[in-house]
C-alpha cells in the first residue's frame, strides 16, 4: 500500500504548528497503525529528519497511552479499538490519513501529536480512590456484591484513560472518563464511604481542568475503545444530584 | 437546563391542546381564548392568570438561555484549536443541531408573539377573534409564513428530540434499558408535538378549517 500522511507537526508547546505531508510507500496491511509510524520515522530519521512524536507504550490496548484523531476519527475508523490495535488493512491504497493530536485546552500538545494528559490526573486525585486499607488480598466472600453491580463496575473500570472521549466530545468535556471512574467505586460497597464527596470532587477538578460541560451528545461513548457506556454518566449525575443535598460534615447524614 | 426545559415542555402541551380546538368551530375556539383570560378570576384581574403565566415563562426561556450560553462559551474554550479534520456527526444529529436549532426556535418564539399575541404582523390582528387572526395568518397566498412555521415546528422536534433524552439523563437516568426508553419516549413525543402543532397550519392551508 502506498498511502499520504498529513500530520500535525509542532516542534514544542510554544510552537503554532501545521499539519505536514508525507510519502509512506509500501506498507503492509498487517502492520498497525503505530508499525506504519515506526517506518516512517524509521526513513525520516535516515534521511536527517525530525522523527514524528506521538504516544505509545504497550501495543496491545491496554495501557491508554496511544491516542491519535485519525481522518477525524479518535482511534481511528474501527470502533472498539486503540490506535495501537487498528491495522492498516482498515486503509486502502492511495488514501489520504490526516492524523492529529487530541484538541483540548485540558491536553496541552508537547510535542506533534504526544498531549499531557495530566488533568485527568487531577480528576483521579480529587476523589477516584478508596480510603480502605489495600495491604493484603481480603477474602473474596467476605464483602458479598451483587453480580449486576459487579458487571456494571467492571464495565466502567475498564476505562483505560486515553481521553478520546474528551477528543470526540463537541463540548471538549471529559464528563465519560469522570462517570466511568465514580461509577466503578460508587457500585462497589468499598466505594461507598466516600461517594458523595468523590462526584463533588471529581467534577470540580474536571471543569476547573478547562473541560467543557457534557449535553449528553453522546460523540465519546461511539469512540471509546473499551465502550464505557453514556449510562455511566447517568449514575453521575444522580451521584452529584444526591451530594448536593448531603452534608458530609454532619454525622449521620 | 433540564429544569426549565420541563417547564417549557409543559407550556408546550398546554398549547398544542390549546391549538387543537381550532378544529372545533369558530365560537369554541374564541371562547377558549376568552376562557383563559378570564381564567383564575375573580380572585385574578383579567388576563391574570396570563400574566403570571408570561413571567414564568419569559423567566424559564432566559435561564435556559443563559444556561445554554454558558456551555457553549465553556465548549468553545475549551478547543482552543480546531481540528483539521472532523468528522461531522458519530452520535445522534438532533444533539450537534441544539445550538442553531435553539436560535431558530427564539427567533420564531418573536414573530409568532408578534403575530398572534400582539397581532401586530397579523393581516386581522383583533384580539378578540383569534379563529379568524389563525385562519388569517396560514391562508394559501401567505404561504411563507407556513413554511417558516413548519420550519420552526420541526426544529422544535428536532430539539425535543435531544433535549428530552438529555433532561432526563441529566436528572439521574441511568440504566441501559431506561436509556432506551428515555430514548423512546423523546423521539415519540417530539414527533407528537411536531405532528400536534402543524396540524393546524395545513388544516387551513388545505381548506379544513375555514
Amino acid at each position: 500500500m502506498n498511502l499520504t500522511l498529513r500530520i500535525w507537526r509542532q516542534s514544542g508547546p510554544q510552537d503554532k504548528g501545521r499539519m505536514v505531508t508525507y510519502q509512506v510507500d509500501d506498507v503492509s496491511p498487517d502492520m498497525s497503525f503505530l508499525e506504519m509510524l515506526d517506518v516512517l520515522n524509521e526513513r525520516l530519521i535516515l534521511a536527517g529528519e525530525e522523527p514524528v512524536a506521538f504516544d505509545h507504550d504497550c501495543r496491545e490496548g491496554i495501557c491508554g497511552m496511544c491516542g491519535l484523531m485519525i481522518n477525524g476519527d479518535a482511534h481511528g475508523p474501527q470502533r472498539g479499538t486503540t490506535a495501537c490495535q487498528l491495522h492498516m488493512r482498515q486503509f486502502s491504497d492511495g488514501d489520504t490519513i490526516d492524523i492529529e493530536p487530541w484538541r483540548a485546552r485540558a491536553f496541552p500538545v508537547i510535542k506533534d501529536l504526544v498531549v499531557n494528559r495530566n488533568a485527568f490526573d487531577k480528576i483521579i486525585a480529587a476523589g477516584g480512590y478508596i480510603t480502605a486499607p489495600t495491604g493484603s488480598a481480603p477474602e473474596a466472600h467476605s464483602v458479598p456484591v451483587a453480580k449486576a453491580n459487579a458487571d456494571a463496575a467492571f464495565e466502567s473500570a475498564a476505562c483505560i484513560g486515553c481521553g478520546a472521549c474528551v477528543a470526540a466530545c463537541p463540548n471538549g468535556s471529559g464528563m465519560l472518563f469522570t462517570a466511568a471512574k465514580v461509577t466503578q467505586l460508587s457500585l462497589m460497597p468499598q466505594g461507598q464511604p466516600e461517594r458523595y464527596t468523590r462526584v463533588i470532587g471529581m467534577v470540580d477538578a474536571h471543569d476547573e481542568a478547562g473541560f467543557g460541560g457534557c449535553t449528553n451528545a453522546g460523540e465519546c461513548t461511539a469512540v471509546c475503545p473499551k465502550g464505557i457506556p453514556l449510562t455511566t454518566i447517568g449514575r453521575l449525575n444522580r451521584d452529584y444530584l444526591a451530594a448536593t443535598t448531603k452534608r458530609g460534615d454532619t454525622p449521620g447524614t | 437546563m433540564a429544569v426549565t426545559g420541563i417547564l417549557l415542555v409543559l407550556f408546550l402541551i398546554a398549547h398544542m391542546l390549546g391549538n387543537l380546538k381550532v378544529f372545533t368551530g369558530a365560537m369554541s375556539f374564541n371562547h377558549y381564548a376568552e376562557w383563559l383570560r378570564e381564567l383564575g378570576a375573580p380572585l385574578l384581574p383579567s388576563a391574570g392568570f396570563l400574566w403570571i403565566q408570561r413571567v414564568g415563562l419569559l423567566a424559564a426561556v432566559l435561564l435556559h438561555i443563559g444556561a445554554a450560553t454558558v456551555l457553549a462559551l465553556r465548549a468553545r474554550a475549551a478547543r482552543p484549536v480546531r481540528y483539521a479534520h472532523r468528522k461531522k456527526v458519530r452520535g445522534s444529529y438532533a444533539a450537534r443541531t441544539m445550538r442553531w436549532g435553539g436560535v431558530i426556535i427564539l427567533l420564531f418564539v418573536v414573530y409568532h408573539i408578534l403575530d398572534l399575541t400582539t397581532g401586530t404582523l397579523n393581516p386581522i390582528g383583533d384580539p378578540s377573534r383569534p379563529y379568524a387572526n389563525v385562519v388569517a395568518d396560514f391562508a394559501p397566498a401567505r404561504w411563507y409564513v407556513t413554511l417558516f412555521y413548519t420550519l420552526a415546528i420541526v426544529a422544535l422536534g428536532f430539539h425535543l428530540r435531544h433535549g428530552v433524552f438529555s433532561a432526563l439523563r441529566s436528572l439521574g437516568q441511568q440504566t441501559p434499558r431506561g436509556e432506551q426508553r428515555a430514548r423512546a419516549v423523546a423521539l415519540v413525543f417530539a414527533v407528537a408535538l411536531c405532528a400536534g402543532y402543524l396540524l393546524v397550519p395545513f388544516a387551513v392551508l388545505t381548506g379544513l378549517v375555514s
